[in-house]
């Protein structure tokens, strides 16, 4: 299992676009996906889950993979985080 | 209460549609249909109409993405998008579906209580934005429970039953009236309301706006409603139905007399011509159009049509449609009116305007939406090859709307002959005149259409600029508002200077006070709903076009509407034409 911590740098946070791509992005590993914030475990591919997530700017979550093809995951949807979604 | 304390209540409201019924009321309480805790016996096949739900949700929710997505907004578009996620979330459905299994609860219960957890997560947020998306949850949630409870309903609803409820759109209306239902009672609602005009053209009496119909009645409840003088009675005693099972003879009798005078061509006595046509909104009706001897169809209303269906169907679907009913009305002519959603109508989207009967409606719509608009016009000009159809366009306000429209048609019309398949090639393009730019306009647009359709009910509510779904302003909706009679006369005068075929087609045009009126200002071709065509040709029959036309040059003398009104009912006294108060008089 992989994890790792990420913030949340653009302005608006992460809104309904950003949201649905992590959750399309997820969707395409086999690995386990969970976004953990303030004691809050939600599955990442679940988009009302990733949905109710208020992460504004500023905000660190905790990311967990978990799978065989964890790394790619990982790499993948962690690059997209700190592109600020491209959004920066 | 016991049964005696509620014994002999009369209750007062505004009658919609004609007619008497005496039955049982069934209650339909929209908040039990929504997500009632039920238990259920068979959760296999509970989980295959959430599976089927879910489907028909998405489908619905991908042609509202197909529309126009620059007109939406990236943010809407966007939202859609999430809304469609949200409908293959495997979480969610998979927790969804395991609750039924195991709580073995109706799946309206359990989709409410699940998506409703995750909601109440957004809200606790202080960001406005997470709670604006609490709000698209819901839409999503609705809309899963909407689809889910459409096939609950064919299966819950009783038959033959009065329907008493707080309101009813017009889906709900034509759904009971599938399930034969005797009459309906609500506590909201006007007479210009899209239930009472469906409940007039299903020929199924209606008192609406009754306030608290629902407080007061009980389901099984033994009712009396008479849809003449917006009454109902809760529960009467022996002497008051014996009293209505009399009006009820006469009724027959009345219905009877009509039967033999829809047969005839009718003129006034004069010899002036005046066709009544009969204006189609569900299918259903088509029977009363047949026998009520209809001489063609003056308004297909197609977004009510295809309501039942999804929303915007394919060519296909329509083209059968259409296909059906210019068959079943040859020779006569049928009108078709494409598309008119937006306003109060149906459900284009959902989109919010804060005014949306000055938004994105009619013509408007269709034009920012051609591919829809195209595969209705092509569906119309394959069902034309016998060249009895008509096209016309709701909402016109501007040249440029027929002007981009002809060019359209002009398109469709190449490709179909480039596909070597039949249509009319005359066929005939028309306008609804209901905005006052449209009514202004006429001499010039009339270089480009063929004939013109009054809607009343929009024309009176733009000109008076009274939106008549406001009960607090209700009142201002004045049908004889010396404005109306006057705009009216000046589109009948343009109309005929400019060579074009006119046609009335709002609801004012099946109010009998209203004929001698109407008649008088000239027009020659009334269309209303199937089932008031022997009322209307009853009137003209009577009639003399001399007496109208006086009537019609007082008329525009008035000053307000009070005194038009005043001059219908002593018109209608003097010369005769009161048929049904005399029969119905109270006793």
């Amino acid at each position: 299992m992989i994890t790792k911590e990420v913030k949340i740098i653009n302005d608006a946070g992460l809104h309904t676009r950003p949201a649905a791509t992590i959750v399309k992005l997820a969707s395409k590993f086999k690995s386990d996906f969970f976004i953990n914030r303030d004691g809050m475990k939600i599955n990442g591919k679940s988009i009302i889950g990733v949905m109710t997530l208020a992460a504004e700017k500023g905000a660190t979550l905790t990311l967990t993979f978990d799978g065989e093809d964890e790394e790619e995951a990982a790499r993948t949807i962690v690059d997209y985080f700190n592109r600020g979604f491209d959004e920066l | 209460m016991s049964f005696d304390e509620r014994k002999n209540i009369i209750l007062e409201g505004v009658a919609a549609a004609p007619g008497i019924k005496i039955g049982r009321a069934y209650y339909f309480d929209k908040k039990v249909f929504r997500a009632v805790k039920l238990e259920i016996e068979d959760a296999e096949l509970a989980v295959k109409q959430f599976r089927e739900a879910l489907d028909k949700s998405k489908r619905e929710l991908q042609k509202i993405l197909d529309l126009a997505v620059d007109k939406l907004g990236k943010d809407r578009v966007l939202i859609f998008e999430a809304q469609i996620m949200i409908l293959d979330d495997p979480v969610l459905i998979e927790t969804i579906e395991t609750r039924i299994r195991e709580e073995k609860m109706a799946p309206a219960y359990i989709v409410e209580d699940e998506i409703s957890k995750y909601q109440q997560l957004m809200m606790k947020s202080d960001d406005a934005y997470m709670r604006e998306r609490a709000n698209d949850v819901e839409d999503i949630k609705n809309r899963i429970i909407r689809n889910l409870r459409r096939e609950k309903w064919k299966s819950k609803v009783p038959e033959k039953r009065i329907i008493v409820a707080e309101s009813l759109t017009p889906s709900d209306t034509v759904l009971f009236a599938k399930r034969h239902a005797e009459a309906f009672v609500t506590d909201f609602g006007g007479l210009t309301s899209h239930t009472a005009i469906l409940a007039r053209s299903l020929n199924i009496p209606a008192v609406v706006g009754l306030h608290d119909a629902t407080i007061e009645i009980v389901d099984n409840d033994l009712l009396i409603v008479d849809g003449f003088y917006g009454r109902v009675y809760v529960n009467p005693d022996e002497t008051i139905i014996a009293k209505y099972q009399r009006k009820i003879e006469k009724l027959h009798e009345v219905e009877e007399d009509l039967k033999r005078i829809t047969k005839e061509k009718i003129t006034t006595t004069d010899g002036v011509a005046v066709n009544v046509l009969g204006n189609l909104d569900v299918e259903d009706e088509l029977k009363f159009m047949i026998s009520n001897n209809a001489e063609g169809i003056g308004l297909v209303r197609t977004e009510q049509l295809f309501s039942e269906h999804e929303f915007l169907p394919s060519e296909e679907v329509q083209f059968e449609y259409y296909l059906k009913i210019a068959e079943k009305m040859y020779p006569k002519n049928v009108v078709i009116r494409v598309f008119d959603v937006g306003g109060d109508k149906v459900l284009p989207i959902d989109v919010k305007e804060s005014n949306p009967f000055l938004g994105w409606r009619g013509i408007r719509f269709l034009l920012d939406n051609k591919l829809q608009f195209e595969d209705q016009l092509k569906a119309i000009l394959r069902a034309s090859s016998k060249g009895n159809l008509k096209i016309m366009l709701p909402m016109v306000t501007a040249m440029d709307e027929v002007l981009d429209t002809i060019s359209l048609l002009e398109k469709c019309k190449k490709d179909l002959r480039a596909a070597s398949i039949p249509f009319d090639e005359n066929i005939e393009l028309g306008i609804m005149v209901e905005v006052p730019a449209a009514a202004v306009l006429i001499p010039k647009l009339a270089k480009h259409i063929k004939f013109i359709s009054l809607g009343t009910n929009d024309l009176i509510q733009y000109l008076l600029a009274v939106d008549r779904t406001n009960e607090i302003v209700a009142e201002l909706y004045q049908e004889f508002h010396p404005s109306v009679v006057q705009t009216i006369n000046h589109i009948v005068e343009n109309a005929e200077k400019s060579g074009l075929d006119v046609t009335i087609c709002g609801e004012l045009a099946a109010d009998t006070l209203a004929t001698p009126l109407l008649v008088g200002l000239g027009l020659k071709a009334l269309s209303v709903s199937a089932i008031s065509i022997p009322y209307i040709k009853r009137i003209v029959k009577n009639l003399s076009y001399a007496d109208a036309k006086a009537l019609a040059e007082k008329a525009l003398l008035a000053d307000t509407h009070d005194e038009v009104a005043a001059l219908l009912k002593e018109f209608e006294k003097e010369h005769g034409l009161d048929f049904e108060s005399i029969i119905f008089e109270e006793d």
